[in-house]
């Protein structure tokens, strides 16, 4: 049990390495390196380049710069942000709460959506074909434009909601956050529960196919404790491994809708320090996305383990 | 025609692309207007019966623009859809079918390309190397295969185990010429189905690219850079991101309805 788990974290290290290779290989493709802001500055002269250059150690051979990056990250050493020359980890540090908040909205709102839509479809044929056609609607979005057209419609519109940023200014009432909060995370969330719905929907029915829920209606039991006690529990840890897994879809949902909707979250560091060409917060976050969804995967690896028998090897 | 209910949907969504796919290939014959045509008595019109979509700033028909942009958004989806259908199979018929540490290696490297999230990444691949249209096929097939690779991968697994294959081994077939000619076409019909989606996923990739500005550069028009160019007049008008991301939708939406058809009649 402890050596599976043993395994996996050993197994998760040097797939972020080969992750850590990437993102650094990617940087260094740029025409002109990681400088290549100031190149396109008609006011840095090329002496001052040269400077920089072997002040900040970008003349050594590629692999001993990719060394004491790789060092100088695992140490929490991130590096200083070119826009505003304050430590990156700091900078993203401070946009994390704002980003969690809307996430996790948006994930609590689109589990319940899905379970709500995965089970009756189960359920009924009928919700079932209507559910789905929806579900394949909510695949296909444009996250960015269904984030406009919502803007459009109910804050521009109607004049529901605010079309952007956290709070108003100088108002620090729940009420105003939430009025703030519901555009972006239904958009975060429809993409999300689209998926999970259509997962949720063909596990149950997997398990509802199952002799043992046949058995189960043979004695007697009430359809909604079939769905209930026996399909959903059964499905449940799939679902919950899928919501863990797409944690990556997340990170990139994230990007566009806290950029649609000016929320002051790491999306949109993302998008601010892509339009300054700020590599090392770039580099940074790619990082950390890396790692979030590589530690995810690994909790959902492990709590699959530990929980559903039937996934460990017979001794 | 008879189709059978099950399968009306995606009958209409392939009549639905292949009428884009027409329109897009004969767009200066078919559109009313010229891609770059001015009317500037009419600047920032709403749709009318004269501009179906309306004209944008420079009263530039915007049906016509739109018709323009679903050559690129297309040509793109489809043509980096192959690129990655091709190195998927390739990476998954090799991890499937040799086995043990190859296997290992392979899925090791897929795992970390999809750990790594795809539109951040491929932004900055974007900001870094300001591409053209060639170039953008390229990434968002490099970042599309994974998914393919898996699903490949998989059916080879199974194809191996079945009797006819340890059948062409003992008639000494070689490797190579058993996955050619025996395993990776009955891999086909799953790679389809991936590969149908992943066009649909290569299309909202380049638009989210394009609408951040980092995918295709004006004056090239892809329904994405459309978007772009119309967030700064959303509110006066609405109607230049309405319709190009309509057609995003929609396109997307048909691909896939679709490969859900297609991945249905495999497991009918």
């Amino acid at each position: 049990m402890l050596f599976f788990v043993l395994r996996r974290v050993a197994q998760t290290l040097p797939l972020l390495l080969v992750v850590s290779v990437l993102i650094f290989a990617l940087i260094h493709a740029a025409p002109g390196g990681p400088l290549s802001l100031y190149l396109e500055n008609p006011n840095v002269r090329p002496e001052d380049i040269e400077r920089l250059r072997r002040q900040l150690g970008l003349d050594r051979p590629l692999p001993e710069q990719y060394l004491k990056w790789l060092w100088a990250f695992v140490r929490g050493d991130w590096g200083f942000s070119y826009a505003d020359g304050r430590p990156v980890l700091d900078r993203l540090a401070e946009r994390v709460p704002a980003t969690l908040e809307l996430v996790g909205t948006s994930t609590f709102i689109a589990i319940i959506i899905a379970l709500v839509v995965g089970i009756l479809a189960a359920a009924r044929q009928g919700f079932d074909r209507v559910s789905m056609v929806g579900v394949i609607a909510g695949i296909s979005l444009p996250t960015f434009w269904f984030g406009l057209v919502l803007q459009l419609l109910f804050a521009n519109a109607l004049g529901w909601f605010p079309s952007s940023g956290r709070s108003s200014f100088g108002a620090v009432t729940l009420q105003d956050r939430i009025a703030h909060l519901i555009l972006p995370a239904m958009v975060l969330a429809s993409a999300q529960a689209a998926g999970w719905s259509r997962y949720l929907r063909g596990s149950m029915k997997q398990v509802l196919a199952m002799p043992f829920a046949a058995s189960a209606r043979a004695k007697g039991a009430g359809e909604w404790r079939i769905l209930l006690r026996h399909a959903l529990r059964n499905a449940m840890l799939p679902f919950v491994t899928v919501v863990l897994l797409d944690a990556s879809i997340m990170a990139s949902g994230a990007v566009v809708t806290e950029s649609v909707f000016a929320w002051p979250g790491v999306g949109g560091l993302f998008t601010e320090a892509l339009a300054k060409r700020d590599y090392t917060v770039l580099m940074a976050f790619l990082m950390c996305g890396s790692i979030a969804v590589a530690v995810l995967n690994l909790v959902a690896d492990i709590a699959v383990h530990f929980l559903d028998p039937r996934t460990r090897e017979a001794a | 025609m008879r189709i059978r209910p099950r399968y009306r949907g995606a009958a209409a969504a392939a009549v639905v692309l292949v009428i884009l796919m027409l329109l897009a290939i004969f767009a200066p014959l078919v559109t009313p207007f010229e891609f770059d045509q001015l009317d500037l008595a009419n600047r920032r019109a709403g749709p009318s019966a004269r501009h179906w979509f309306g004209t944008d700033e420079l009263g530039r028909d915007l049906f016509t623009r739109v018709i323009f942009g679903a050559r690129i958004s297309l040509a793109i989806g489809i043509i980096s859809a192959m690129m990655s259908a091709m190195i998927g199979m390739t990476i998954g018929g090799l991890a499937g079918y040799a086995g043990k540490w190859v296997d290992d290696v392979l899925m090791r490297f897929t795992d970390a390309m999809l750990s790594i999230p795809r539109l951040p990444l491929l932004m900055i691949a974007g900001a870094v190397l300001e591409p053209t249209v060639p170039v953008l096929i390229v990434l968002v097939g490099l970042a599309g295969w994974m998914e393919t690779a898996r699903v490949v991968r998989a059916d080879v697994q199974s194809i191996k185990a079945r009797d006819f294959v340890s059948a062409a081994r003992a008639m000494g077939a070689t490797p190579p010429r058993i996955i050619t000619r025996h395993v990776l076409p009955l891999a086909f019909p799953a790679a389809t189905v991936a590969t149908t989606i992943a066009v649909g996923r290569g299309i909202l990739l380049e638009s989210a690219l394009s609408f951040f500005g980092v995918g295709v550069q004006p004056p090239t028009a892809s329904w994405g850079n459309m978007l772009y160019q119309a967030q700064t007049t959303m509110t006066t008008e609405p109607w230049l991101g309405i319709f190009p991301g309509a057609f995003i939708f929609i396109t997307v939406l048909c691909f896939n309805v679709l490969g859900d058809a297609l991945s249905r009649t495999r497991s009918s």
